[in-house]
């Protein structure tokens, strides 16, 4: 029977802002699920901590709501030790790149087959919002004290520099191409990323809604124009087409420059995308032929209560 | 009283061959039919600290290190100045004559508070501060002195083997040293030649050159007289294997069906993980090949983290780390524990605080692994007293974590991790697999957390037709999501607790506490003292006392009822432990609710020998001890 959108929903009551962009990605992960055509308990959805780490409650697959900063370590585990399952990973510009930062540079450099998506929105919501990794140095917004004293990180560029093989950039409010950029990072072949401009309706009273929607330009110009822009819609081309060092590099170097971008004008789509990098899995399987036949989670280890590994050999070659 | 019991030592710079001289050495020995007791020694360091390893052998069942040694065989200075009193008045020390001039200011990397010590001791006995003036001090005491010069053996070597290459090759020194020290003891020569041949079997000519050095050096040395030590071989037990201190655990692993381990580099437990991966495709009976994922992670937090996230798949899954990785691993142990995930961490302790004694001995960890976590939830922590028994505990640990679906904390430590022993070869059949209430189909509703009889809602994992759940590291429903229901909250956690009295009544006794006698005098110890208290213990039988000892192996939950049961008739309880503060020793009181008569403790680093166990056993039963006695044996 075919699965419905209604399928990969949870009776979980709810408890995000009115208004909250977190809504916008969890109903776009849904979207995306039920479009692909998922199995529910063939995927599953880790999240880390923070508001964002609610989002496994409310979509109806198997759902890991982890530690603070730890999210990538609980997914990347799980997927190698079960590389047939679909993994997405979710969590908070905080969580990924704050206190979790060592392990988003690391999870790049590794490559493991499933997506990575932050809700980006400048500010810690649940512990009532605190300056976060992507708030720009000397802003302030609404319950900080002072202005911001730290530069902000550039997710794009961190990602594409860590070594991810998909970096993208959706925006909670656009929710059919969030579903499609989704679907795309899911299908990719290594670790996906996927920066999720949110405006958090509470706490970030600088990249609201209207402003990502150019409210505060349209005295300027006569049609009121959004400040997001797609980057398909120009002549950006993210894509490696072959392994070759001087290919690769104008990539990632335009994918890094494009990622600078912003202020009245800010891109959104895919930034850079390099399926040569061997995912994770084939790495492994060079070490271990059987590795995606016979991984971790499959592996018959007894029988009738007994171990059925042969360690013989091993134990001969320690006889004196 | 065994008819053998011989003490060898060798000593080096590190880097410079001591290990693998020792392990030729021990091979020979075990070969010959010896039991070994094996135990390394070294700094924080890549190159050129002083490391030592030294190999008991004996022809009875031997599980410490004794204080004397009987010969010593070295190719620096350091190795002399730090060791020469430790051989005994009838020993040997077989050293390199060219050093005989060697100063304490010509050794730089003896440190200061060593030098200040040996000069102080060197001015009472009107000796100079040379190799020279400490080796009259152990030829007064009567140890025999056999100078080499290894250099010339080099030579002679080239000469007669019209190798001129030989001359330079002092990576062999070490191989000469054992050569010297086998020769001098007459062990039969064969089995040398066969040891270095597997242990450069990759390396052809290098081992024939390494062959012509030991047959020359043997020859050499055969020639020494008057040493009263000679080991010619004895009857072979069968199936005795020869294992290095993190076999038992890896061999285990592979054994138990663990087929995740995620690690991040730390002395002394990498080597467990090292060896994983190097033996990481597993042959399996009637099915095609198994294996293990060995994942070096960026941090011990997401070595934990990846782990669990493995574990919830079903998959067997542990990481292996020290003291300062467990301590970065504290808060992932919460969640397991809230999301009642089996894992199995293999803790090989060394001496803290922070980064502490990073390559010494230490069991600092104990009351910090009852801890570890925020919150209250159940976990075990077990330990194992010699590699053997860590074999079996290993497989051991993986079910009390799947049957109880709990985080099960494996304590190990760096004395059995940088031991070299003879034991009897692992018998994988006496391990069993018990997968508590894992899942492979789920028909009908599925809730992870249900409430159930015992406690124990059956298992579903990641992947699984139908089995659908939810974790977080929030307090939960029954499937799952996050509850602040305080009714909820209050059967939640009773829920998760009762484990710790289920593990009591079902791990049967024999696995929680070893008993090997209740006497008057009794110890209470856990973990690696093991072997040094029975050798200490044998070696008051001979004088006539009797001496109880309970091993406990079941930490937490603290089998409090049998321990009592076993001490009733015991009237002075001596603790034994390998830190500062009696670790266990606060357990026991705070669960028997009885005082520790005696503490023997040791903190300096290094493992506890059996002669000052003895030493302080004896003042003890004699009333002659201090409540708490503090051992510091060994350089």
């Amino acid at each position: 029977m075919a699965l419905k959108l209604a399928d990969y929903k949870t009776d979980v009551h709810n408890d995000w802002c009115p208004g909250c962009g977190d809504f916008g990605i969890v109903n776009a992960l849904q979207m995306a699920l039920a479009e692909m055509g998922i199995e529910r308990d063939k995927a599953t959805i880790f999240s880390g901590i923070g508001c964002s780490g609610k989002t496994s409650h409310f979509i109806n697959t198997y759902g890991v709501h982890t530690l603070h900063g730890r999210v990538l370590t609980f997914a990347q585990g799980g997927k190698l030790a079960n590389p047939e399952m679909t993994v997405v990973a979710v969590g908070g510009d905080g969580d990924g790149l704050g206190i979790g930062a060592g392990h988003f540079v690391a999870a790049g450099r590794r490559n493991v087959d499933m997506t990575y998506i932050i809700f980006d929105n400048g500010v810690y919501g649940l512990t009532k919002g605190q300056a976060s990794p992507t708030l720009k140095l000397g802003e302030q917004t609404k319950s900080l004290a002072s202005p911001n004293t730290n530069y902000d990180v550039n997710p794009i560029g961190l990602a594409v520099a860590s070594g991810f093989t998909f970096v993208a950039r959706g925006y909670s409010y656009d929710v059919r191409h969030l579903k499609d950029l989704i679907i795309k990072a899911v299908k990719h072949k290594g670790l996906a990323f996927l920066d999720v401009l949110q405006p958090c309706p509470t706490y970030n009273d600088i990249n609201t809604r209207d402003w990502y929607a150019g409210v505060d330009l349209a005295q300027e110009s006569i049609e009121r124009h959004s400040r997001i822009y797609k980057l398909e819609d120009t002549q950006f081309d993210p894509l490696v087409h072959y392994d070759d060092e001087v290919e690769v590099n104008e990539k990632l170097s335009q994918a890094l420059i494009k990622s600078l971008e912003w202020g009245t004008k800010i891109p959104i789509g895919v930034f850079y995308q390099n399926e040569l990098i061997s995912p994770y899995s084939i790495r492994l399987k060079d070490q271990i032929p059987n590795y995606l036949e016979n991984p971790p989670a499959k592996q018959k280890i007894s029988e009738n209560g007994l171990p059925i590994t042969n360690v013989s050999k091993i134990l001969d070659s320690l006889e004196v | 009283m065994s008819s053998v019991d011989f003490t060898w030592l060798i000593g080096g710079p590190q880097g410079s061959g001591v290990e693998s001289g020792a392990n030729i050495f021990s091979k020979v020995c075990a070969e010959m039919g010896y039991q070994i007791f094996g135990k390394r020694e070294f700094y924080s360091n890549i190159k050129g600290e002083h490391s030592y390893f030294t190999v008991r052998v004996s022809d009875q069942q031997i599980r410490s290190n004794v204080n004397d040694v009987t010969l010593m065989v070295s190719f620096d200075a350091e190795t002399i100045f730090r060791h020469f009193n430790e051989v005994s008045s009838n020993g040997g020390i077989i050293y390199d004559s060219e050093l005989e001039d060697v100063n304490t200011e010509g050794v730089r990397s003896l440190d200061s508070p060593f030098k200040e010590r040996l000069h102080k001791y060197l001015e009472s006995k009107n000796k100079p501060f040379t190799i020279g003036g400490v080796l009259e001090i152990a030829k007064e005491k009567g140890v025999n002195l056999y100078p080499v010069s290894f250099k010339k053996i080099l030579e002679n070597l080239a000469q007669e083997t019209d190798n001129p290459k030989l001359r330079s090759l002092i990576r062999m020194y070490n191989v000469i040293g054992v050569s010297l020290s086998l020769g001098l003891i007459k062990m039969p020569s064969d089995s040398l030649f066969r040891s270095i041949d597997t242990i450069f079997s990759k390396k052809r000519q290098i081992a024939e050159i390494n062959k012509q050095a030991a047959n020359y050096s043997y020859n050499y040395a055969s020639k020494f007289e008057n040493f009263d030590h000679s080991l010619t071989g004895t009857t072979k037990e069968p199936h005795t294997i020869l294992v290095q201190g993190h076999y038992g655990t890896s061999i285990g692993k592979m054994v138990a069906g663990c087929r995740f381990q995620s690690y991040y580099p730390i002395t002394p437990a990498s080597d467990e993980s090292d060896y994983l991966e190097s033996h990481q495709i597993l042959e399996v009976q009637n099915n095609r090949p198994g294996s293990t994922a060995v994942i070096q992670t960026e941090d011990e937090i997401s070595a934990i983290g990846m782990m669990i996230g493995a574990a919830l798949t079903g998959t067997r899954s542990s990481t292996s780390t020290s003291g300062p990785g467990f301590a970065l691993m504290t808060e992932a142990i919460g969640w397991a524990g809230i999301n009642e995930v089996p894992i199995v961490i293999t803790l090989y302790q060394r001496s803290g605080p922070s980064t502490g004694l990073p390559t010494r001995h230490g069991q600092d960890d104990l009351l910090f692994a009852v801890h570890a976590g925020a919150g209250d939830f159940p976990k075990i922590v077990y330990a194992s007293g010699d590699i053997e028994e860590s074999f079996y505990d290993t497989g051991r640990c993986f079910n009390y974590a799947d049957v109880f679906q709990i985080p099960v904390i494996h304590m190990m430590d760096k004395f059995l991790s940088s031991s070299v022993v003879t034991c009897k070869r692992f018998d994988p059949n006496k391990i069993t697999i018990d997968r508590g209430k894992l899942l492979d189909k789920v028909e009908g509703e599925y809730k992870r957390f249900a409430f159930t009889d015992d406690g124990i809602s059956p298992r579903s994992r990641l992947g699984l037709d139908n089995g659908i759940f939810w974790n977080t590291g929030d307090e939960s429903d029954e499937y799952g999501h996050i509850s602040e229901d305080p009714v909820e909250r209050i059967k939640m956690m009773d829920k998760r607790m009762s484990r710790l009295d289920l593990a009591l009544k079902r791990i049967p006794d024999e696995e929680q506490v070893i008993s090997f006698g209740a006497h008057k005098h009794t110890i209470i110890s856990w973990g690696s003292t093991k072997g040094p208290i029975l050798d200490a213990i044998s070696m008051l039988k001979k004088e006539g006392i009797d001496m109880g000892f309970i091993q406990i192996k079941l930490i937490h939950p603290f089998p409090t009822d049998l321990v009592k049961s076993l001490l009733k008739d015991t009237k002075i309880i001596i603790d034994i432990e390998a830190n500062h503060s009696g670790q266990l020793g606060q357990i026991f009181k705070q669960n028997v609710l009885k005082d520790i008569n005696y503490s023997i403790l040791k903190y300096s680093g290094r493992g506890m020998t059996s002669t000052e166990i003895f030493d302080s056993l004896k003042k003890i039963v004699e009333n002659k001890a201090d409540k708490r006695e503090v051992l510091s044996h060994g350089a």
